[in-house]
């Protein structure tokens, strides 16, 4: 009884989390705004780039993972490991990286210029949806070959003695049923895109909704408008977001990836190839901001530290407040109640969030709480996603043993689930420190001037064309997010075991 | 006759070695304690563990390097045997049709073949709306089809209760033999052995033994094989 009502609570505070920062929006808003042709054209491209970021990242998927799924080669489990950083890579850091390999001046323009191709232009819908992919291939790549390794290996053995195609007989199947709910996991994380649109995007061809309710915000101050773009936003998402969590199965953790399934098909040169290709686009970014960062180290600006300090206090903050309220809320009902932060727009939640302490506080003076009360909103479904399965399996297992025991309450999760729990938890919680470390959505709008993020004062040094320090700042941003990231991880899974 | 000429396989860091002749048309039973490496052994033989070192001959051809399906095989694993979510005669017509195009001809032995292994009106079902037991069946039934000399069986019956076990055993050995098939069957349990088996091949210590009578095996192990029996 306890138990639930902790839960209700919980599920209470992120409603009122998500509702009272719309209502106040509309409230002051005065209503609803027509949506003009631009705010169409604006929901159109967000749907349309949507769609073609999680095809082409699931398409590109599929020969990957089979490569990496049958192959052993040396590195295969670092490689692994290293196809996450994308995801936990922050946004702005990533397209720093992207322009470097894409970019006007970019390694790839370098080499086509002279065998007189014409130059590619990363600004516009074709760059929205190439950084769409390098965030996403990753984790299509991790999901689907998740798929493969849950075919029993006995499968591949009666598939090879009778000389079977083992695409229909087994991968087909898998695909059917896995490809699906990738490709709405993905979907659902294009929709929200703000720092791609805000970087690559932009003008009449390429804006997102989101990127529209900032323009609405920022350059016009109509909030009527923003509040009827953030209803849209909201109806897509949580549509999207429903059918990603009927497709979806299983936790996203991507245990036991690197057991390697002995197969008898497939070419060796195929293979290689496609796990080159996918490990030359995913790293050679990384590799730009490591060859560019490390000089631009030495050109930072001396307020860089403190933006650092406080972009490392809001990652704690939302990892502390956003285990706070998953644990509780690890039930479907609390997971579908959560998916209503990531349908939100981050930018109307922030904004609302501001209107509703503006009569009492300095809306600048709580831009950093507000910014991290965001992060925790839009990391909850991710972070439920992935503790939700341990949290079931956690109370089917021992929930009975518990009671027979005599433990509830904090004790019964102290002893029984806590120690199932630390290696989600730890992963779960890497995930939103690296996530909120790197964010760039509504510190965008209500920063004061020297009071910033670190990725915003990356993004106002990319803006000032100062690249080295930009540069400089991003490898500081890296270090800190995948540090941040790998110290939650290790920790939840020392002992873990135990 | 089944011979292995001073094989080794290996699979991870286990090796498995083996020097021994299986005779032709009998049924021989793998007996051993649980990780001595029986299944090791038939995956061996069936060619989904590498093999490091002696060959593999069947009837005095090599059979050492061809792939699984071009060995005189077929095999019976634990679980996992027939695909989900195609149906019984879909699962079983895979022994002749492997490209799932079936012909009238070949879709009417299977219908024979399901009608001698008791599952006679069942070839639309799906797996899953079968019991262990009858999965069992379908899975012998495409084994049977399959017309391959020998037959490995790597405990696919461990999961029914001891009569059904009996008798799809009974089943599979006279099925078998009337289709003139070599068998070798894993087994943990002695009893099976005594059941049906002509011959036992004892696996312990990273060795296969070399092949003894039934009875002989079950009333003077080797040492090796006191304790686990």
């Amino acid at each position: 009884m306890a138990q639930r009502l902790v839960s209700i609570t919980a599920a209470l505070v992120v409603a009122g989390l998500v509702i009272g920062p719309v209502t106040a929006v509309l409230w002051r808003g005065g209503g609803f705004a027509a949506l003009s042709a631009a705010d169409l054209a604006a929901l159109r491209f967000t749907v349309w780039q949507a769609f073609w970021s999680a095809t082409l990242s699931v398409c590109l998927a599929i020969p990957v993972a089979r490569a990496l799924s049958r192959r052993t080669f040396w590195g295969r489990s670092a490689l692994i490991s290293v196809m996450g950083a994308p995801f936990i890579l922050p946004v702005i850091v990533a397209i720093l990286g992207l322009l470097a390999v894409f970019g006007g001046n970019g390694v790839v323009n370098a080499v086509l210029g002279p065998l007189g191709i014409p130059k590619l232009d990363i600004y516009g819908a074709q760059g929205v949806i190439l950084a769409h992919v390098f965030f996403n291939l990753p984790l299509a790549v991790r999901l689907i070959l998740q798929g493969w390794l849950q075919i029993p290996s006995e499968r591949f053995r009666v598939a090879a003695s009778l000389d079977a195609p083992v695409f229909w007989l087994l991968e087909w199947p898998m695909l059917r049923r896995i490809a699906p709910s990738a490709f709405a996991v993905i979907f659902v994380i294009c929709l929200g895109s703000f720092a791609v649109a805000l970087t690559l995007g932009g003008g009449p061809r390429a804006t997102t909704v989101e990127l529209a309710i900032y323009q609405a915000f920022k350059f016009d101050f109509d909030l009527s408008k923003a509040a009827s773009l953030a209803v849209v936003q909201l109806c897509l998402g949580l549509s999207a977001g429903t059918v990603a969590l009927l497709l979806s199965r299983g936790d996203m953790l991507g245990a036991g990836l690197d057991r390697v399934v002995q197969r008898w098909d497939g070419n060796r040169l195929v293979d290689a190839l496609w796990i080159s290709a996918a490990s030359l686009f995913l790293l050679a970014p990384l590799c730009a901001i490591l060859v560019a960062g490390l000089p631009g180290l030495f050109d930072l600006p001396s307020s860089i530290w403190p933006a650092a300090l406080r972009s490392l206090l809001i990652a704690l903050g939302a990892v502390l407040l956003t285990m706070i309220l998953a644990l509780p809320l690890a039930t479907k009902a609390g997971e579908a109640a959560s998916l209503l932060g990531i349908s939100v727009s981050g930018l109307v939640l922030g904004t609302g969030l501001f209107l509703i302490v503006q009569p009492f506080v300095r809306p600048s003076s709580v831009a950093l709480p507000i910014t991290m009360l965001v992060n925790v909103l839009m990391a909850l479904p991710f972070v439920l996603r992935i503790l939700r399965p341990s949290v079931q399996s956690a109370k089917e297992d021992f929930g009975r043993l518990g009671e027979s025991l005599g433990l509830e309450g904090w004790a019964l999760w102290r002893i029984a689930y806590f120690p199932r729990l630390r290696r989600p938890m730890g992963f779960a919680a890497g995930l939103t420190g690296a996530l909120a470390m790197g964010d760039l959505g509504v510190i965008t709008l209500f920063s004061r001037p020297g009071e910033g993020t670190l990725p915003l004062m990356m993004y106002d040094l990319m803006g000032r064309y100062q690249m080295e320090a930009a540069y400089g700042a991003a490898l500081l941003l890296v270090a800190l997010s995948v540090g941040l990231f790998w110290a939650f991880d290790k920790g939840g899974r020392v002992n873990a075991d135990a | 006759m089944l011979t292995l000429e001073k094989a080794v396989f290996v699979q991870g860091d286990y090796q498995l070695s083996a020097d021994v002749e299986f005779e032709v048309g009998k049924v021989t039973a793998v007996l051993g304690p649980s990780g001595a490496g029986k299944s090791t052994l038939l995956g061996g033989i069936a060619g989904f563990v590498p093999l490091k070192q002696g060959r593999l001959r069947w009837n005095g051809e090599d059979i050492s390097d061809l792939a699984p399906a071009k060995r005189p095989v077929s095999m019976l694993f634990q679980d996992n045997n027939l695909f989900p979510h195609l149906t019984v005669m879909q699962n079983v017509a895979l022994a002749c049709a492997p490209q799932l195009r079936p012909s009238t001809e070949i879709r009417d032995k299977v219908e024979e073949m399901l009608d001698r292994v008791g599952l006679a009106g069942m070839s639309a079902r799906k797996p899953s709306a079968l019991s262990g037991g009858q999965q069992s069946r379908a899975t012998l039934a495409r084994a049977l089809l399959l017309d391959r000399e020998l037959m490995l069986m790597d405990e696919p019956f461990s999961a029914l209760g001891p009569a059904l076990k009996a008798e799809m055993l009974d089943l599979s050995v006279g099925l078998a033999q009337a289709a003139g098939r070599t068998l070798v069957m894993v087994t943990h349990d002695p009893a099976d052995a005594e059941r049906v088996a002509d011959a036992v091949a004892g696996v312990a210590e990273g060795r296969v033994w070399p092949l003894q009578e039934t009875q002989t095996f079950l009333c003077a192990p080797p040492t090796a094989f006191t304790s686990y029996l």
